[in-house]
């Protein structure tokens, strides 16, 4: 099992140089950020202080070995448009992420396992189906589109909700968070549920395939026969077998809700880690973008790392250590 | 999202619930897959889709690519209008640039349904292929692959539009590319954590006893049984791909302006949302939204109908 | 189903939360960029020195109709040819309470080209220029050559102070240890992406100012930007989507401000290369540049309708520009008048120029860069289709289009037929001539964003002789002739005037700027 780990950990170091590897060119290769961060007023000389400013002027593998060095101490250097370290400008924006990405999760656990437990048990009746035919709605319109609708009925029409940004933040527990005040719960509401909406259909499709599978196996049908009572049946028994492969998935789609709520982020203006990886992109603020995936793919890794040891021990056929021989 | 839908528990153990044969595998999937009433209109919305994007150039009032025959002066008509030269009616208005909305979406429906189906071929070949190596090779191979599967799937599929749009330009090839390089990754996952689960079985096992020669076990034993999950993904993902067309559009990165797919038509209504010319992103909308969903109802019976343990 | 649970969630917390009851000491502005720094030194562009506006103050303020008026300075005069007398403001104090002398002046003139990192400084600014102390309240600027544009280019800089500022760096203005001015508001908070926010400077030296606090929201998508309007979540909001404007206008509890900007939307045209890269023959078959002549050129500004781009892609918000800036600035021609739309006129031309059948082309534009920008791309290429001229589009997204249009061809320019836009900042021609139409030329700086490589020795030395021109009258005539020169040889095809607009809530008023900058100061009940 160690060797096995640390074959993995040697594996992902390659990945997270090939990322960097990739992301450092593929900038460079889409143009020269020079043109989006120069006031268009400036001459040729401001135009090459600035290109001398950013270390711009070096050859690109210079400029990679240069990034690499700086990389190896924890410095990833520093924003092409806020001046200051990468790092610190991602990280400064990743509570705002965390807590939506969160909160989208809770609530398609909320509202997805109820619901996909009901379409599971009663399969035939027209609840059901009206469930699985809904949550395939869900996940069917783009998220940009839904985000706008969401915010015309709830914020404009209706006027319940703000319709953008985050609200004011409160700390307990050393953590700050605009979880903790109601104001700031009601900004979380609509990118929540804008993001929710493809986990919960999500969640409702695993929780129903795994009951209607669980319901015929040979434990759920001796606690009948014992005599349980149905409503213990389905929430200690059933739902504890169930669980196992949604928590799995919901682990996956966590570190994409995390890495990549740009467009929900972008709709609802809200201050977080897509929405900044967006306008790098779009801005071409290189070591913002590299830092941001070396990041992600680093968490991607670790999540598949956990998910691989997971499956292992939960499915005996698939083993791990042997594979990687 | 839906991709991952697939990819819980393993299929297939046992094959002893299926029915014996005295129909061709053919017919006993039709009479299944007809049960459900939802199912068989969404396939034939389906089709019918198919065929009015096959059709469009044959039935619209105008070619909505054509500038010659595009006139700003006719911009954001509402439905009902008849066009500034008199030929024909504007029988769901006209979008910001000109274009008649029906012509336009029809033929935006023709990209999106192209770009939809060709990329899921593709990206579903070549991950097919490359989950299958990396299950039967293992060691190294497999290692080099999954973690090139990591990659690609921490790899956001906007910077991946942009440096192809930097590289080849704009257009529906190249949208095309972007989309295979963004979703091979989830069918070669998919292909592989079924194979890994086939290949265990005894039948292989037997096939290897056998002196069976490897490309034969792949081929004719272990990828027939990875294809249920494998065209149910698909069909997800043909569906995924669309509405992703339409978000590359969205942020800038889609397909060229002049040539609209639905996707675009919906990210160009986006600005008029709020505009009280509904019909400019409504239409489009709803035609987008009826595509994807029939799509995927139709995935989910198949899903239904290919899981044999769901089999009552 | 899921929505159905989420509505009675969001209904649920909707009720039970009370909505923050608007303080009428408040302002609330949704803006389209947020600043990339609270050093207002660090990064020269629009939504820095928008924002930065309300904490620090320059030398020379721009009104809102774009002409100057005194701001730290209260008055400004040449002394002789090459030096510039500005009188400081007496009785200014920075937030900290310290008055502000010229030191203050001094110090920034030696910081404001020197932050590190800076993006975009403020260097072009400053360059060239020697400042000497006289005494507290006097300062005296002077340069090699005459330079009449010595107000304008202060007009730029935003004064900060020595004492506070002497070793800051952009990361102490942006905790707001640095932050201090002596503008109407105080920093308060500055959370990047999310907020800034400002609090009254009681001790103003322009008396009270209006509002408690003015909090900024960035809010990029302009859909959203507008639902945060009509649901009250904010005031007012800039950069309305010309989408809106008409459904806006008419919302009795809205009011819109528009207002001429100093930005003209225009193409440029190759006009260097014999052959050009992006136009063909009808056949396919590689060509001589067309562009390289003035019937061509003519033809094509000719096919344009102005008035339907204005009305039909622009909604209204727009004028058909005939020059490089609209009328009411200065150094502007009377004499020109936009170009009439005249296909058959166009056609004409095209045939006498030995082209009857047009030819093919393709037109380069970014997408997401200016307003309507691809839309205005895809209706002048309508027009151009109908004369004759086969016109393909393709729009690409800024951070591919810039570097292409600037240097994609081994650091030249790389495309045939552009749509670009020009904001002329110093608010008068020169601003716009030097840059946009002269000769291509890193010695003298001019020609800097000349993607299209025209050049004119003629107008060149027009442009040269203006900007020695201490003279106002004699200087805007001379500029006004150069804009003739260069409009009549058609160096660019102007296409139109965005207008700047606005929107707020019933009540509040807002005179609309020129330099499209927002200003809550100026917004009043």
């Amino acid at each position: 099992m160690l060797v096995t780990l640390l074959r993995r950990l040697m594996q992902s170091a390659f990945v997270v140089v090939a990322m960097s590897v990739i992301v450092f060119f593929g900038v460079h290769i889409v143009g020269d950020p020079v043109w989006l961060l120069v006031n268009p007023q400036a001459d040729q000389a401001d135009i090459e202080a600035t290109i001398r400013a950013l270390g711009l002027d070096r050859p690109i593998h210079e400029q990679y070995f240069h990034f690499v060095r700086g990389a190896l101490a924890g410095d990833f250097g520093k924003s092409f448009t806020f001046g200051e370290s990468a790092l610190k400008v991602i990280l400064q924006r990743m509570p705002a992420t965390l807590e939506l990405a969160i909160a989208a999760v809770v609530m398609a656990i909320i509202i997805g396992i109820p619901l996909g437990l009901y379409a599971g048990l009663k399969p035939q009746s027209p609840i059901s189906k009206t469930i699985m035919a809904g949550s395939i709605v869900g996940f069917s319109l783009p998220t940009f589109w839904v985000g706008l609708m969401l915010i015309m009925v709830f914020a404009v029409m209706l006027g319940w909700l703000p319709s953008t940004g985050r609200g004011p933040t409160a700390t307990y527990f050393g953590i700050t968070s605009s979880a903790f005040t109601l104001e700031g719960l009601r900004h979380l509401m609509l990118p929540a549920i804008n993001l929710a909406l493809l986990k919960v259909s999500l969640v409702i499709r695993l929780t129903r395939a795994g009951t209607m599978e669980a319901v015929h196996q040979d434990y759920i049908k001796f606690a009948r026969a014992k005599g349980l009572a149905p409503r213990r049946i389905v929430g200690v028994h059933l739902l504890k077998n169930i669980l196992i492969p949604v928590v799995t998935v919901l682990g996956l789609e966590f570190g994409n809700l995390v890495a990549f709520s740009v467009v929900t982020e972008t709709i609802f203006a809200w201050p977080g880690m897509g929405k900044l990886l967006i306008n790098a992109i779009q801005s071409l603020d290189r070591p913002i973008v590299v830092a941001y995936l070396i990041m992600i793919v680093l968490l991607f890794v670790f999540i598949n790392l956990v998910v691989d040891l997971l499956y292992s021990v939960l499915d005996p056929r698939v083993r791990l250590s042997d594979r990687a021989a | 999202m839906s991709r991952l839908v697939t990819e819980g528990p393993a299929p297939a153990e046992d094959k002893a619930d299926v029915p014996p044969r005295e129909e061709t595998p053919l017919a006993r999937f039709w009479s299944e897959y007809r049960e459900s009433p939802l199912a068989v209109a969404a396939l034939l919305l389906v089709a019918v889709l198919i065929v009015l994007a096959l059709v469009a150039p044959y039935i619209v009032p105008q070619n909505p690519y054509d500038l010659a025959q595009v006139d700003v002066l006719d911009s954001r008509l509402p439905p009902g209008t008849k066009s500034s030269n008199g030929k024909y009616t504007h029988w769901l208005g006209t979008d910001g640039a000109g274009r008649d909305l029906l012509s336009a979406m029809l033929y935006g429906l023709r990209i999106s349904l192209a770009v939809g189906v060709m990329s899921g071929f593709i990206a579903m070949a070549l991950g097919a292929a490359v989950g299958l190596l990396a299950s039967y090779a293992g060691g190294r191979t497999e290692a080099a692959i999954m973690r090139l599967v990591d990659l690609q799937l921490s790899f956001p599929a906007i910077l991946l539009a942009l440096m192809l749009i930097a590289v080849l330009g704009k257009g529906v090839d190249k949208i095309i590319i972007a989309l295979v390089t963004v979703q091979w990754a989830y069918y070669a996952r998919t292909v592989r954590g079924t194979a890994l689960v086939e290949q265990r079985k005894d039948y292989v096992e037997a096939a290897r006893g056998l002196g069976l020669s490897h490309s034969r076990i792949v081929l004719k034993h272990i990828l027939p049984n990875c294809l249920p999950p494998l065209i149910v993904v698909g069909t997800v993902q043909t569906a995924h791909a669309i509405s992703l067309e339409a978000t590359l559009s969205f942020l800038g990165v889609g397909l060229p302006q002049t040539e609209p797919s639905l996707g675009l038509l919906i990210s160009n209504g986006f600005e008029y949302m709020l505009s009280g010319k509904y019909w400019i992103s409504f239409f489009p909308g709803i035609v987008l939204l009826v595509t994807i969903v029939v799509i995927n109802l139709v995935g989910d019976r198949l899903r239904d109908v290919l899981n044999p343990r769901l089999k009552r | 189903m899921g929505w159905v649970k989420a509505f009675a969630v969001a209904a649920a917390i909707g009720m039970s939360g009370a909505v923050a009851p608007l303080t009428a000491q408040e302002l609330k502005i949704g803006v389209m960029a947020q600043p990339s720094a609270m050093d207002p030194h660090f990064h020269n562009l629009t939504p820095n020195n928008s924002m930065l506006s309300h904490i620090f103050e320059r030398l020379v303020e721009t009104a809102a109709d774009g002409k100057l008026k005194p701001g730290l300075a209260t008055s400004w005069k040449t002394i002789d040819d090459t030096t510039w007398e500005f009188k400081l403001r007496p009785d200014v104090k920075w937030h900290n309470g310290s008055a502000f002398t010229a030191d203050d002046v001094v110090f920034t003139f030696e910081r404001a080209p020197n932050v590190p990192n800076s993006p975009s400084s403020f260097a072009s600014a400053i360059k060239g220029k020697t400042i000497k102390k006289v005494d507290d309240l006097t300062v005296h600027i002077s340069t090699a050559a005459p330079f009449p544009l010595m107000p304008n280019a202060l007009s730029n800089v935003l004064i900060v102070s020595k004492a506070v500022g002497n070793g800051a760096k952009t990361e102490d203005y942006n905790s707001g240890k640095a932050a201090v001015g002596t503008g109407p508001y105080k920093f308060a908070s500055y959370v990047p992406d999310d907020r800034v926010e400002v609090v009254r400077n009681d001790a103003y030296w322009g008396g009270k100012p209006q509002w408690e606090k003015i909090t900024f929201r960035p809010i990029k998508a302009a859909p959203a930007r507008v639902a945060a309007l009509l649901s009250g979540d904010v005031d007012m909001i800039e950069d309305v989507p010309t989408t809106d404007i008409e459904r806006l206008k008419k919302d009795d509890k809205l009011t819109i401000v528009q207002t001429v900007s100093r930005r003209v939307i225009y193409f440029h045209l190759d006009q260097a290369r014999d052959v050009t890269p992006f136009i063909k023959g009808k056949d396919g078959a590689e060509i001589k540049n067309p562009l390289k002549d003035l019937r061509v050129r003519q033809a094509l500004s000719k096919a344009i309708n102005r008035e339907a781009i204005v009305s039909r892609v622009m909604e209204g918000a727009a004028i058909p520009a005939s020059q490089f800036l609209s009328e009411q600035f200065f150094g502007t021609s009377k004499q020109l008048k936009p170009v009439a739309y005249d296909p058959e006129g166009a056609k004409k031309l095209l045939e006498a120029a030995g082209y009857p059948n047009g030819f093919k082309m393709t037109m380069h534009g970014p997408n997401g860069r200016y307003t309507n920008d691809v839309k205005i791309i895809e209706a002048v290429a309508q027009m151009f289709t109908r004369i004759g001229v086969e016109t393909t589009v393709e729009t690409l997204p800024p951070a591919v289009f810039f570097s292409r249009a600037s240097t994609g061809n081994k650091g030249e320019p790389e495309f045939s037929f552009i749509l670009v836009g020009w904001s002329a900042d110093t608010g008068e021609t020169s601003g716009s001539l030097k840059p946009l139409v002269g000769t291509f030329d890193k010695e003298k700086g001019s020609g800097t964003a000349n993607r299209g490589r025209y050049s004119n020795p003629d107008l060149d030395k027009l442009v040269e002789e203006a900007l020695k021109t201490n003279d106002d009258a004699k200087r805007g005539e001379i500029l006004a002739k150069a804009s003739e020169t260069a409009i009549n040889d058609v160096a660019i095809i102007p296409v139109q005037y965005p207008l700047s607009t606005w929107a707020l809530k019933k009540g509040l008023k807002y005179p609309g700027r020129a330099d499209e900058y927002t200003i809550g100061s100026d917004v009043t009940r």
